[in-house]
Formats: C-alpha cells, structure tokens, sequence
C-alpha cells in the first residue's frame, strides 16, 4: 500500500511541477481536414532536416482551427491555423480583439474539388447547372418556384444516365462546402436564368436570392457529409447509386474504388486545375502569428520550408500528393521571408 | 409430499391430487411447462450462440483486416555514400552534413536503385526516377539519419534495408492488383513488373515488422512508416496519471463513504451522484476537459497529462463503486473483532478491512484502467487527433506534457486518412489494443480468482 502511495504522491507532484517548468519546444498547427495531409507531410520533413521537433499538426475544420487561432497570443495557444478557404473579415476582428493583430497569410497552392461515384457505376459528364438542378431545394418550372421535382439524373438533363439522384456533399463546417456552393451550385443557378428568378421572389434582394439558390434539398437526396471523405467513400460503397464529392487527393489515393466525373467537359488533374480549365478549385492556406516567431522555436522556419521550391513546388511532395502548386510561389516565399501581415502593416 | 426429509407441516397435508392419475404420468399442464422450460433454454442457447457468432464475426474481420500490419516489404540495397554529394566541403564538419535535407538524398537513392537494376541484369522501360518510385519516402529520411550519426561511413557503401512504398507493400499483401491500379498514378504496371523481378532475385522481401509496433506515426505520404510505438508511450502515460491520481481519490472516498460517513441525506446525495457520474457519457468529460484544465488552467493542450486527467474523472466512478463493494463484502465481524481488541476505527480499516478488500479494489482498478485505455471521445476535445505522435518523448516530464496521441485516437486518425494502406493500420492498430485489454481483464480475473477470500 505505501509503495502504491509513495508512487502517486511523488508523480502527481512531478506532474504538477513539470508544467510550470516545461516550455513549448515544437509548433502547433490545426485546423483544415483538407490540408492536414499536406501539412503532416510537411511537419514530417521539417523534423527529419532541421533541429527541431516534429510540428503537431491536429485537424477540425478550417472554422475550428481559426477559432482556435484567434483565441490570443502565448504558448497554450495555436501557432498556425490551416484552413481551405480565407480567413473571413469577422474572424480577423475577433483575433484582433482577442490581441491577435499580425497575421500571416500564406497561400500554399490549390486543390481541386471532384465529383466521384462507383467505379462500376455509370461514369458521368456533369456540368454546374446539371448539379444546381438535381441538388437544389427549389428549380424553376414553367418560370415559377417549385420543389424540387427531380428524382432520377436523367430528368435532369436526358444527357446523363438513368441513375437515382444521391448526393453526399460536405456538411457546413467544411470549407469545401463552400466552394461546392460558389462555384458549381450558385453557377448553375446563375447559367439557368433561375437566379433571376430568385431575385425577383426575394425582391431584388441579392444576398437573399444568393442564399435561397444554395439552400440544398433536404428529402434525403442530397446528403450533408460532416466526417471526412472517408465517410463519403464508405456511403458510395454501401449506396452504388451515389455520387459524392471529394477531393482531388483524395479521389488520387482512391482510383480503384472511384471514377470521376467530368466538369463541363475537363476532367480534373493537376494539369487542368493549374491552368484553370477545371473549374472547381481553392486556393488553401495557413495563418501565422507573427507574435510567435521568435518565441515558439521553429516558426518561421516551417513557414518558409513549407513554401519552399522543394516541398510546394511542382515537383515536391506536396504536389506529388494532389496539390496543385501555386504559380506565384515566389511570391509567397518573399511574403513570408519578410512577414509581410495582411493589411499590410509588416 | 413424499420427501419425509421435509419439514413436518408440509408432510401433514399432501397435495391434492386428482383422482386415478399416476405420478409417473404427466399432467397436461406438467407438459406445458417442461416444454416452456425447453424452449427457455433454447432461448438462451440461442442467445449464447448469435453472441458467440457476432464474436467470431469480429475476431475474424480485425484479424484477417489487421494482420497485414505487422508485415511490411522491404526494399534491400546497397547505398554508396557520395562525398561529392553529401559533404562538399570534405571536413566532416557535422553542421555542413546537416545543410544537406532529405530531397539532397534522393539522387544517391536513385543511382542505388539503378545500379541494383542494373547489376542484375533486370530489363525494364522505366527511368531511374519512377524505378526509386517502389522505395517509401522514407528511404531517405533513414539514410540521413543514418549518415548524421555515421558521418565516417561517407564514401563508402553501405547496405541499407528500405521501405517499400505502400502500393508495392499492397501488391506484395494481395491488396493492389494489376486491375486496380489501373487510374492509380502512384505506381505503373511496369514498376509492378520491376518488383516481380526484385522478388524474384531476393531483394524486395516482406518480413515482420517491428516499426510498426515501436514507431511513430507517419504523414499522409508514407503509410508504410506508421507505427504505434509514440501512441503506445501517450497510452501508457496518460494511464500513469490516471492510476496515480484515480486509485488514492477513488479509495480514500469509498473508505470514508463505506466506513465513516453518518448515514443522512448528504451522503445519499453523493451516492447517488457517484452512480449518476457513472453513467455520463465520456465525450462530455472531453468538453469538461477543454474548458477546465485547456482553457481555464492553461495546461497544454494535446498532452497526455490533461488526457489523463479527463480520464481520471471518467474513471473515479467506477473505481468507487467497485471499493465500495468489496469493503461491503468484508463482514462485519472483522470490524467488530479489531474494535474489541482495542484498535482504532482507523487501525481496524487499515490493518484489516483494506487488506481483505484489496484484490477486489485492485480488480475494479484495472477495468476501470481497461476502460480509459479504450476511451476515444474525450481525446478529441482535447487535441489529441491529428498528425501528432511523431516524436517519442524524452523524459517522464515531456511524456506527461508534449503532445502526443493515444492507441485508441491513433487508430480514429488512420481509419479516416486517404490511402488505403492507412486503413490496414488502422486494424493492425485495434489488433495491439485488444492485446492490451485482454491482458488487462484477464490479469483482473486471475487475480480475483487467487487473493479473493469468501466467507
């Protein structure tokens, strides 16, 4: 019994006293799920060339990670956030209020967002109107608002094949969401002439109209994925009707599971992301703190490897991954050689 | 009625039985209960059996998923280690060796690779980049900390023992065929054709694999070099916090409880309380977690000290309902005996009751252990899910406080990453943690079964 005694005590206070003593050695990252993979293979890299421990990389989402970011400045908090999609002015107000002012925003390339369903499934040439259509809450019929009427991709559009309508899409806290919305739904509803429509039913209002286009159907056709592609995969797997979205690195690792469809007639690849035929792409990025350079050892030092030739470039790991390289790489180094913060105020 | 043995009253009065019926014939509604009896045990049979299969359905489906995890294929070559490209300046100064990073070693991998190829005589289309292809990314992380620690081996050659990729790995497992790397373009039939000819000539091989149960985790591009080993290690230390903090709480609270609270209704309260918290799912621990000891006490984030922490009140129930039970389980007459010799009530828990309860204290403790080491919810609120088990702690203090992962988050991590090999790892993984939850449970039983008393 008094060993048992003798080793709590002594460990409870190692434990008590090692936390004060104990300064962080090693940067912190977290936010995007999409960057995450490029993120660890960076982290992983940067331990194995320079003297300093291995980044911890956590995900969440891209709005859990800067929350996190904007949480203050000091060694419990994060030092860099990953997100798929740019920091939001509400976001910059909150870190500012919370005293993180300089920001560092570094923009690591591009990833493609891709349509994929069963590889012994039909195979699939989508375009945006085809999905605003079949996934919208509401289409215009006989130029009045109606609920979506559709069930089978072919009502659609008689170009596509016979196939029930299934679509996992990413749930809102993805920042892939986003994109799905901007570029393939509110598209089409723009290419339709619907979103006149819209307009006009919410009085010219262009906001409302704009959020009345994305509202998705809620009948079970579409489905709001909030796990990971990996879920995505497993419900295509179960359902072989359903068509989800992933992306481009994603699909990638996956080819003997997946085909992809095309958009507007391009079929997604680096190649066609790079020189923007393929039109559903985002820029990722990650936020520095400027505050922690020079605190938290290692900072600026994984900032900049992780924009260097040899990791972002076109012929890095990144890329070799699924990311598409940012053709202003350059740029970018120079940025963060010389922590240039948003606003400008460096 | 005919056991004399009974006692006299039920003797006196004998059923009453119908007229002209015999004993040995059965009765209808004797019939109809010996039938629900039957059909009862069938029943249970039934119920043993469907759990008995479910069972089997999972032992198989972890087992004949996981097991490949422990395999790996390697890739055996010989490296000459080139002055010109490792160390230009030719002073051995380490700091110059170090400016070289691992894309400064692809090349010499490279040149290896092709050699090989060559030496045996291998005819293949490929250039000798796509054929250092079937190498993991992690072929030249080994050879630079290879060539930091051996800076005298420059220049010479030197055999090296490699990670092949993980589609090669898969190929070797039956997990990628021609057929379906047929859009995959991380590796080509030729290289597949390239491999064959390795197998063939003894220099890819697949072997067990130790990294996998002592390494750390890899990043999204290398599945091959994952291991458990770093998460193993954030297991364990969170465990230490929870058996060093859970266990003297847990027993101090149930003796007083048990043995010198007055009964009234506070003591209900917190008994029941005790049950309540029982029952209280474990994800709500980890948002408790987050903002008391993350946000509120500023202790670091995605370290095993607050994982264990979270735990520990996940624990303390448990471990207290069972010492409750177990003091209850000493009769009385051993207090009462202690008591009229003259000891102390505190001489007489301590020098008596503790001892007897302590195999069923003990056992309660190591489920409640078994318990925390499955427990995922909680580390997910608290950051320890994520690229995170890279580096092995140094020290008991950087074990309680650097980031680090857990067995059960490590395998949440794998099973959700993009590579398929991931997935197999991620079974291998739930292979090593029922090794550690068997053993667990079965040293709790094995123990009960030896220091139990009855009386």
């Amino acid at each position: 019994m008094s060993f048992v005694k003798m080793t709590a005590s002594t460990l409870a206070i190692a434990a008590v006293s090692a936390t004060a003593a104990v300064a962080r050695d090693q940067v912190q990252v977290a936010g995007s799920s999409t960057v995450l993979p490029y993120a660890s293979i960076v982290a992983e890299a940067f331990g194995e060339n320079f003297d300093f421990p291995t980044p911890v990389v956590e995900s969440g989402g891209s709005s859990a990670g800067l929350k996190r970011f904007c949480e203050g400045v000091g060694e419990n908090t994060i030092d860099i956030a990953n997100a798929s999609r740019a920091i939001r002015d509400k976001e910059i107000k909150a870190c500012a209020d919370a005293g993180v002012t300089d920001i560092i925003e570094v923009r690591i390339g591009y990833d493609g967002i891709v349509f994929a369903s069963d590889i012994n499934g039909n195979s699939f040439e989508f375009t945006p109107v085809q999905w605003y259509k079949a996934v919208s809450k509401q289409v215009v019929v006989d130029g009045a608002l109606v609920d979506n009427p559709y069930t089978m991709w072919n009502e659609v559009d008689p170009a596509l094949p016979a196939q029930e309508i299934q679509a996992y899409v990413p749930g809102t806290k993805h920042g892939t969401r986003e994109v799905f919305e901007d570029k393939v739904i509110l598209a089409g509803c723009e290419e339709t002439g619907d979103f006149d429509v819209y307009k006009a039913a919410n009085g010219d209002d262009k906001k409302a109209a704009e959020k009345a286009c994305i509202a998705l159907r809620t009948d079970g056709r579409s489905v709001d994925i909030d796990g990971d592609y990996t879920e995505t995969l497993a419900r295509i797997e179960s359902n072989k009707d359903g068509i989800g979205v992933f992306g481009l690195a994603f699909y990638e690792n996956n080819t003997d599971k997946l085909q992809v469809a095309t958009m507007s007639g391009i079929t997604p690849s680096t190649e066609s992301i790079s020189t923007g035929e393929y039109p559903v792409s985002r820029p990722l990025f990650f936020y520095v703190k400027k505050a922690h350079i020079g605190v938290i050892p290692g900072v600026k030092e994984f900032a900049e490897f992780f924009v260097s030739d040899e990791v972002a470039g076109p012929d890095g790991p990144l890329a070799e991954y699924g990311l598409v390289a940012d053709p202003e790489l350059a740029k970018t180094q120079e940025a963060v050689a010389a922590e240039a913060t948003m606003g400008g105020n460096s | 009625m005919t056991d004399l043995s009974q006692t006299p009253a039920s003797g006196d009065t004998p059923m009453p039985k119908k007229q002209g019926q015999s004993l040995l014939e059965l009765s209808d509604r004797t019939k109809r209960r010996n039938a629900a009896e039957t059909r009862f045990k069938a029943y249970g049979i039934g119920a043993i059996a469907i759990g008995l299969l479910m069972l089997l359905v999972l032992v198989t489906t972890i087992f004949s998923k996981g097991i490949g995890a422990f395999q790996q294929t390697f890739v055996t070559l010989q490296v000459e280690l080139l002055e010109s490209k490792l160390d230009k300046t030719g002073n051995r100064d380490i700091d110059d060796i170090k400016k070289v990073t691992t894309f400064g070693y692809a090349p010499i991998i490279r040149g290896a690779v092709e050699t090989k190829v060559n030496a045996l005589g291998i005819d293949t289309p490929l250039k000798a980049k796509d054929m250092a292809g079937i190498l993991s990314k992690d072929a030249a992380a080994t050879l630079r900390e290879y060539v930091v620690s051996h800076p005298d081996q420059i220049g010479e050659t030197v055999e090296f023992r490699f990670l092949a990729q993980s589609r090669v790995d898969g190929y070797l497992k039956g997990r990628v065929s021609r057929d379906s790397i047929a859009n995959d373009k991380n590796i080509s039939a030729a290289q597949l054709d390239l491999v064959d000819a390795l197998i063939e000539a003894d220099v890819v091989e697949k072997t067990f694999n130790m990294a996998f149960i002592l390494g750390s985790d890899a990043s999204d591009a290398r599945p091959e070099a994952a291991g458990m080993g770093v998460s193993m290690l954030g297991s364990l230390f969170m465990m230490l916090v929870v058996l060093a903090l859970a266990l003297p709480i847990g027993v101090a609270a149930s003796i007083y409880l048990e043995e010198f609270a007055p009964q009234n209704w506070l003591t209900d309260i917190i008994e029941v309380n005790i049950s309540n918290l029982a029952a209280v799912p474990s994800i709500v621990f980890g948002i408790l977690g987050l903002a008391v000891f993350i946000n509120y006490m500023h202790l670091p984030s995605s370290a095993p000290l607050v994982g264990g922490l979270v735990l520990t009140l996940m624990t303390l129930p448990t471990i207290i309902i069972s010492t409750r039970a177990s003091l209850k389980a000493v009769p009385p007459s051993i207090r009462d005996a202690a008591l009229g010799v003259g000891a102390s009530r505190m001489q007489s828990v301590f020098h008596h009751v503790l001892p007897l309860a302590a195999p069923g204290i003990l056992t309660g403790t190591i489920i409640g252990l078994a318990q925390a080491l499955g427990e995922t919810a909680p580390l997910l609120l608290i950051g320890m899910v994520g690229f995170i088990a890279s580096n092995a702690p140094d020290s008991i203090a950087s074990g309680l406080l650097s980031p680090n992962s857990a067995m059960p988050a490590q395998i949440y991590e794998w099973a959700k990453r993009a590579d398929p090999a991931f997935y197999e790892r991620a079974w291998g993984g739930i292979i090593i943690l029922l090794v550690f939850l068997i053993t667990m449970n079965t040293l709790a039983v094995i123990l009960r079964r030896r220091f139990e008393r009855r009386w």
